[in-house]
């Protein structure tokens, strides 16, 4: 049934959201710390298990694989509610910074990807 | 004929965002293959035409939600809003490779560390040359070059003025912003093309946003290694900015 797959994958994320929300007011932080991670990590785990009961049967997997691909669509609709207009009329202090922050960001997946790329052989 | 699609309009909102958003995508895919031959990723071109929408909402409104802000259009703001966008980037680690996370896990850690410092020093530097003195303004536009949520929670919690809070707002979108859009243009010269990469990519650069749609414009695949540390990095600059980070620049200030 394809709707427990829909059911686990929502259990998992609200079980995520809480805990990330726990994290949050344990380490007096006004946001939810890394709630959707520990809601991937559960689902792996989740996963793991149900292959190993033989439980992993199509229908369930078709319920959180149809989430999985309709993400880009979920992306795009959230590009077309950015506030794109008060990004582009921040001023210079805002461009530089965003493109600076940026820019320094990328160079620094290639370094970080290099060395420890190197490391692991 | 007018009060019917007025009600559908009011009524449908979800629904008509799902045709909208796949009328879009489709529109993508046939310029991507037409005039691109296929070299730019269909994703990227309908992020782009989203956010160029999204722009267009924000002239004809005034409002704050893009495209989300035109009546009719308002369903695009529960399908891209935070909760389906969680519940979809959760449901991309259904198809993560353990052995590779795993692998990755040093690197993620080491990623988000540099992805809070190194934007948050650039940030306060860049409010610095431009004439921010107090401790205050500057922890919060630092703060606000890390995520879009890190600059108004920092500034919030340091009581910043609300000029500062906008432009720490502003800062972080249009980090979001040009990552999204950037991604898939640099990806290959930043070698990212490999689950690893993708963990150091998502600690880096931290916005959800950005990130999410920077990689689903690059390479779908890699989606949920990027999600899985960038999920942590608004949580942990909202952890050190307003505390660590604060105290440093007010001791140097």
């Amino acid at each position: 049934m394809a709707i427990y797959g829909t059911a686990l994958l929502a259990l998992c994320t609200l079980l995520g959201a809480a805990l990330g929300e726990v994290l949050g007011v344990a380490l007096h932080v006004k946001a939810n710390v890394g709630g959707v991670g520990i809601a991937m990590l559960l689902l792996i785990a989740a996963k793991a298990w149900l292959a190993r009961q033989g439980k992993l049967t199509p229908g369930l997997r078709l319920g959180v694989e149809f989430w999985a691909v309709m993400y880009i669509p979920i992306v795009v609709a959230m590009a077309a509610q950015q506030n794109v207009l008060a990004a582009v009329e921040g001023g210079p202090m805002v461009v530089i910074a965003g493109v600076g922050a940026v820019t320094l960001c990328f160079a620094l997946v290639a370094v970080l990807g290099r060395v420890m790329g190197r490391r692991h052989g | 004929m007018g009060e019917i699609a007025q009600k559908i309009l009011a009524d449908q909102g979800l629904v008509l965002a799902f045709a909208l958003v796949g009328a879009l995508m489709w529109a993508s895919a046939a310029l991507s293959r037409h005039l691109t031959a296929g070299r730019i990723h269909a994703s990227a071109i309908a992020i782009l035409a989203a956010l160029a929408l999204a722009w267009w909402g924000g002239v004809l409104t005034g409002g704050k939600k893009g495209l989300a802000d035109v009546p009719g259009f308002a369903g695009l703001a529960l399908m891209g809003g935070a909760m389906l966008r969680d519940f979809a980037i959760v449901a991309t680690a259904f198809e993560v490779d353990v052995v590779e996370a795993r692998k990755a896990g040093l690197m993620g850690v080491i990623a988000l560390a540099l992805g809070t410092i190194v934007p948050f020093v650039l940030g306060v530097g860049v409010a610095w040359s431009f004439g921010y003195r107090d401790a205050v303004s500057l922890t919060t536009l630092g703060a606000g070059t890390v995520t879009y949520i890190v600059g108004p929670v920092t500034g919030a919690a340091l009581g910043a003025s609300s000029p500062v809070i906008a432009l720490s707002i502003a800062t972080g979108v249009l980090k979001a912003v040009l990552v999204m859009t950037a991604t898939p243009m640099v990806a290959r010269l930043i070698g990212l093309d490999n689950p690893r990469s993708a963990m150091a990519f998502g600690g880096l650069m931290g916005t959800v946003s950005g990130v999410a749609g920077g990689l689903a414009a690059t390479d779908q695949r890699l989606v949920p290694y990027g999600a899985l540390t960038a999920t942590f990095h608004t949580g942990i600059g909202c952890l050190v900015c307003p505390s660590i980070f604060f105290l440093i620049v007010r001791a140097l200030t």
